[in-house]
């Protein structure tokens, strides 16, 4: 019995086609996942559904009649809810607000708070109805958005790669409730690039590139790796490192804390580790773990005490950036769009804004452009930055583009240790593949690495030794090797406190 | 030294009701994530045409509302600029001010008003009688009152009401709001006409009561008064009224003291207002501020 | 269905032909706006932008054109460094007023000796101080209390207006004027008068000035380190952390540089132009400049363009008034016109209409 039939849906925006004559099924009670890389076209053809996006061509029937939402409301009304990616939550507000906010016609709060701890109970997913979600984690924060979506009697559920922000025995307890849910009836649309959950959650299976359907399979009868070619169109390398030969520490830290500049985020506590020459160290987490406040104590955004934070046996805890750079500790923050670059700037002055102290591109702060537009044509040619020239606008290049530029921008200025939060998020395999090779060879060349990442599989990949971080505080480091999701899931604080609810 | 403390409460209301009024106009629209700071301008131009209107046609309560009604159409201009064509939501609001000034002057060159217009005081059986409490609380003219009501009317809309909760959703996050399918730029235009109305209202109280005259630049900085109590409110409803009536408390101890011939020079005393505004607003940690506050918006993703 | 879609790049068309697009709508809407008080809209437009000019007795009004514009060039610039990075200086005017009465303290303290050598030099340092305190105001506040630098600049304007009303009737009052409000006239003391470099072209000190200031700003945001910051503050706070910009010395150098060019502004003026510390001195040049500094595009040589047509409009709206009876509020709608058409076109530059199905709101 199928629920939902999506007829060659056409969209196109300027230069790009992000989806092109995509026709798929999805059966009642079916969990259909959607696969492909970042840039593929799926978000496209979810915001189509949930009536975000207008298609160009094509057309969708819903239980046999047409089906054309005009916005949200009416998806909704017709029985489509989503959880997104980037939640759609209100920081300030609490738990019962945020669901009413995405209920047509809520109950009385009285009657919502009721509603709210029954759906609780019934899938295993305890939430507060008067906690402000600004203090929640973002796994509590995401049955936020699942809940309002139950609320509702969804006939269908769109989950937008849910499982970034979850812990491994998070995402067992997740798919947990999907199933149930599917056998409930309800069909799930399940959006995703990673394949051992598709294979371990989905029946079925619609692989999109470069906005095109390419296949349609049954996920448990296809090898990870010829799904892997499927949803890139070529065969990839893994990326290689030379035998690991761990030199002195380069950075120490000891007893590092420091408070959350904003609101709602996590402060550091007591956090320790040290990093050798030669070394890749991963950092773990489920996001907002503190993840970005790590990252600003040790680009010097945050300032600490100075013998927090010891780079080659020299305190730098209350120096700024660009001093840290100077004695040869460099950064990339996760988000490069306005933090790690600067959206409205030209690539040459994104490449100014970190390198001027490394390469002296100043002098008596007079900026020497041909010197400063010189190093962006290398960082463009020696990472293979798309782009039309090095005037171009930051804001005009794809992600995995941005963030090759901004690696490299960082990796050429031959840093003695670098810090990077989420390498290759939301960046196309190829890319990838890359951005991990040039870490791997920084760290080979005799550099320390300190990657952070939500992706543990990247991180189980490239990363000689291990360490999870939780709540703002940093657990022992361990060799990578020999570790298992499971193992690692359980640094990351197991499933917090779902385990008791779901017993 | 003598001033009566009584007189002296009693004006303080009436002095505060015009910064109250912007203010809670004000408050709304940054709940609703936008910063305008033409309050002053929408407050002169509403001062003027609520002047004109109250004396042609001889009924005071027909200028409050063309005064509420010019103070929104002139913030539909503010709202098609920020909203529309996404301009800098700070330059807009100046340049709103500065027109507000230009244009109540050229409105206002020829206004002439009857001596006889008066808004009735009201009296209320037994309360008015109180001692004390009655000629300082009870004996009002509507709008002292209505200013209140009003307080009372928004607060109960952001907490209780569908409405409120949703304005309250597109100000803390519009993206979100936005893809929950509600209309951001709906919601945002309808906050700023209502805080354009209440400007109006604000401006024709100073000319139709307060003063009550005409003269060129008659708001003499009420609109960034009331700004400042935006934020000294914590953007909370009841707390404007402490921080209305805080600010009116000192203009109308200033004037009390001009009168009396203190020492001070009076231009020195003049000077209080602003004075107190910014001490106040050093010394209030605010509060939390929407979040999406200022932010333009533009619905492409 | 007309809508919006965002450029991937600014369009650099669009960034010189806006400002134009701006003056030219303008002039349209300010017809209709002279129309409606009934005078002759394409007599009006003359009078205001081509007789000051080309007219007839255009040598009279010329130098009046720089005299109006060396003000507001100067104060705008200082602005637009502020404007860039995110730091709201509104109170240009206050630092302004300020500016003159510390300029013109110092030249009444010495009458009447004259030593210009001495004099005119002094009155420039502690007028430009002045401004530069008084802006000082603000930025510590917002640095160490982060209280709102919009508000607080904005009521220093309305305590300085206070204080020169009262400098001009008491400290700074001319003993020999009969009682009358206002100081000595500096441009009759030859030590702190500031005439005319060139004789009647209305190119006195400031002028002089505010082409420096020009040369300077442009100049620190091409090729300067201070300029690059300025603007990464402002079009990226976050990125500008990352890259070790310092946000709060930021705000200080901003408010700092607004201020100083406010108070020289206010300083020439008083020892120039209007000769004498009076109640009626602030002349809205500090709010007028903020038009100014969006009409140039925040961009140096934008701005001496701005000025000079911003200029052309006082004078041309004096002109209007004198021939034509314009009121003179209708000059100060026009200007508030002028600038709400170059908000509404600069949009041009980011995004561009399309002709279309329109997208879910």
């Amino acid at each position: 019995m199928k629920l939902l039939e999506l007829q060659g849906l056409t969209k196109a925006y300027p230069g790009v086609i992000a989806n092109s004559d995509v026709s798929f099924d999805i059966d009642k009670g079916q969990i259909h996942a959607v696969l492909g890389e970042n840039g593929a076209g799926k978000s496209t053809l979810v915001k189509t559904i949930y009536g975000l996006v207008r298609p160009d061509k094509g057309q969708m029937l819903l239980e046999g009649a047409p089906f054309a939402p005009t916005d949200p409301r009416s998806a909704r009304a017709a029985g489509v809810a989503m959880v997104f990616q980037h939640f759609s939550l209100f920081d300030a507000m609490s738990v019962a607000e945020n669901i009413a906010l995405g209920m047509e016609n809520p109950p009385k709060t009285q009657d919502l708070a009721t509603q709210i701890q029954a759906a609780s109970e019934n899938y295993g997913l305890p939430l507060s109805p008067d906690r402000i979600v600004g203090d929640l984690s973002a796994g509590e924060r995401q049955r936020v958005e699942i809940i309002r979506c139950l609320l509702q009697n969804p006939k269908l559920l769109i989950m937008d790669e849910p499982t970034s922000v979850l812990t491994p025995q998070e995402v067992d307890i997740l798919f947990g409730t999907l199933r149930l849910l599917a056998s409930e009836g309800t069909s799930i649309l399940y959006i995703s690039h990673k394949l051992q959950e598709i294979r371990a959650l989905c029946e079925h299976a619609t692989v999109l590139r470069q906005g095109k359907v390419v296949g349609t399979f049954d996920p448990r009868e296809m090898s990870n790796r010829d799904m892997a070619e499927m949803m890139v169109g070529k065969t990839l390398t893994t990326p290689k490192r030379a035998a690991v030969t761990t030199g002195q520490p380069l950075l120490q830290v000891s007893g590092l804390s420091a408070p959350s500049p904003h609101q709602f985020g996590t402060s550091l506590k007591e956090i320790s580790f040290t990093l050798h020459a030669g070394e890749v160290l991963g950092i773990g987490g489920v996001a907002g773990n503190g993840q970005d406040e790590l990252v600003a104590a040790l680009s010097g955004e945050i300032r600490t005490s100075d013998d927090m934070i010891l780079l080659e046996d020299q305190g730098i805890g209350a120096d700024g950036p660009n001093a840290r750079r100077a004695l040869g500790l460099c950064a990339a923050p996760e988000e490069r769009n306005g933090h790690a670059a600067a959206p409205d700037m030209s690539l040459v002055e994104n490449a100014l804004m970190t390198a001027k102290t490394r390469l002296s591109l100043l002098k008596k702060g007079f900026i020497d452009w041909p010197r400063s537009r010189a190093f962006a044509q290398e960082v463009i040619a020696r990472f293979d930055v798309r782009t039309p020239s090095p005037e171009t606008a930051a804001r005009a290049l794809s992600g995995g583009n941005l963030q090759k530029f901004v690696i490299g921008r960082e990796i050429i200025q031959n840093p003695r240790v670098l810090v990077i939060n989420q390498p290759t998020w939301g960046v196309d395999a190829a890319a990838a593949a890359a951005i991990r090779q040039a870490l791997l060879d920084l760290a080979s060349a005799g550099s320390a690495v300190l990657v952070i990442s939500q992706d543990l599989e990247e991180v189980l990949e490239i990363t000689d030794r291990f360490a999870a971080l939780n709540e703002g505080t940093l657990s022992q480091a361990v060799p990578t090797a020999g570790l298992t999701m499971e193992k690692i899931g359980l640094m990351l604080g197991g499933a917090h406190d779902l385990e008791v609810a779901h017993a | 030294m003598d001033i009566n403390p009584i007189l002296l409460l009693a004006a303080l209301m009436v002095a505060s009701t015009p910064i109250l009024l912007a203010a809670i106009g004000e408050l709304v629209v940054e709940r609703a994530g936008v910063l305008n700071l033409g309050v002053e301008g929408m407050m002169i131009v509403g001062a003027v045409c609520g002047y004109i209107a109250g004396h042609s046609s001889g009924n005071p309560y027909f200028g409050f509302v063309g005064a509420a009604c010019a103070g929104a159409v002139v913030s539909l201009v503010f709202a098609v600029l920020t909203q529309f064509l996404l301009t800098n939501q700070v330059a807009t609001g100046l340049g709103l001010t500065m027109f507000g000034l230009g244009l109540s002057s050229l409105i206002g060159q020829d206004a002439v008003g009857s001596p006889d217009l008066t808004v009735a005081k009201l009296s209320f059986p037994i309360l008015s009688d109180i001692p004390v409490l009655g000629p300082i609380l009870f004996r009002h003219d509507l709008m002292v009152y209505l200013s209140i009501v009003i307080v009372a009317g928004v607060w109960a809309f952001l907490k209780y009401s569908r409405a409120g909760l949703i304005l309250r959703a597109v100000g803390e996050n519009h993206e979100a709001a936005h893809a929950l399918g509600y209309n951001v730029r709906r919601v945002r235009v309808f906050a700023i006409l209502f805080g354009g109305a209440c400007a109006g209202l604000a401006g024709a109280y100073i000319s139709l009561v307060r003063v009550p005259q005409w003269i060129d630049g008659i708001t003499a900085g009420a609109g960034w008064i009331a700004l400042a109590i935006v934020v000294f409110a914590s953007w909370k409803p009841w707390r404007l009224i402490a921080g209305a009536y805080l600010f009116g408390g000192v203009t109308v101890l200033q004037l009390n003291l001009q009168a009396e011939g203190l020492k001070i020079p009076v231009e020195y005393l003049s000077m209080a207002p602003y004075l107190a505004t910014i001490i106040v607003l050093v010394m209030i940690r605010a509060g939390r501020a929407p979040a999406s506050l200022g932010k333009p918006f533009h619905p492409s993703s | 269905m007309l809508r919006l879609e965002k450029r991937p790049q600014p369009s650099r068309a669009w960034t010189y032909g806006a400002p134009v697009l701006a003056v030219i709508l303008t002039i349209i809407f300010g017809m209709g706006l002279f129309a409606i008080l009934g005078k002759d809209p394409l007599i009006a437009i003359k009078t205001i932008f081509w007789d000051p000019i080309f007219g007839p007795f255009a040598h009279f009004y010329r130098p009046e054109i720089v005299k109006k514009a060396a003000p507001l060039v100067l104060i705008a610039v200082g602005l637009s460094f502020g404007f860039r990075a995110g730091i709201w200086n509104i109170g240009a005017e206050g630092q302004y007023i300020i500016g003159a009465i510390c300029g013109a303290g110092v030249a009444l303290a010495f009458y009447p000796m004259e030593a210009r050598w001495l004099i005119f030099p002094l009155m420039i340092v502690v007028g430009l101080v002045g401004g530069l305190l008084w802006a000082m105001i603000p930025a510590i506040l917002r640095v160490v209390f982060k209280t709102n630098e919009i508000l607080v600049s904005l009521m220093l304007v309305y305590v300085a207006e206070v204080l020169i009303k009262a400098f001009s009737i008491g400290l700074l009052r001319n003993p020999e004027g009969f009682g009358m409000p206002g100081s000595r006239n500096l441009r009759q003391y030859p030590s702190a008068a500031n005439l005319d470099l060139i004789p009647n072209t209305g190119f006195h000190w400031g002028a002089l000035a505010a082409l420096m200031a020009v040369v300077a700003a442009y100049i620190l945001f091409t090729r300067h380190q201070f300029g690059f910051n300025v603007r990464l503050a402002g079009q990226s706070p976050r990125a500008a952390g990352f890259a070790g910009v310092n946000a709060n010395r930021l705000v200080i150098l901003c408010m700092g540089i607004s201020g100083a060019l406010a108070g020289l502004a206010g300083l020439f003026e008083v020892a120039g132009p209007s000769g004498q510390i009076l109640g009626s001195f602030p002349a809205f040049y500090g709010f007028t400049a903020i038009i100014v500094a969006f009409l140039g595009r925040l961009h140096p040589v934008g701005i001496l363009f701005a000025g000079l047509i911003m200029a052309l409009t006082y004078i041309g709206g004096q002109a209007a008034e004198a021939q034509l009876n314009l009121p003179a509020a209708a000059i100060l709608t026009f200007q508030g016109m002028l600038l709400f058409c170059l908000l509404a076109v600069d949009v041009l530059t980011n995004y561009r209409f399309k002709f279309g199905q329109r997208e879910a709101r």
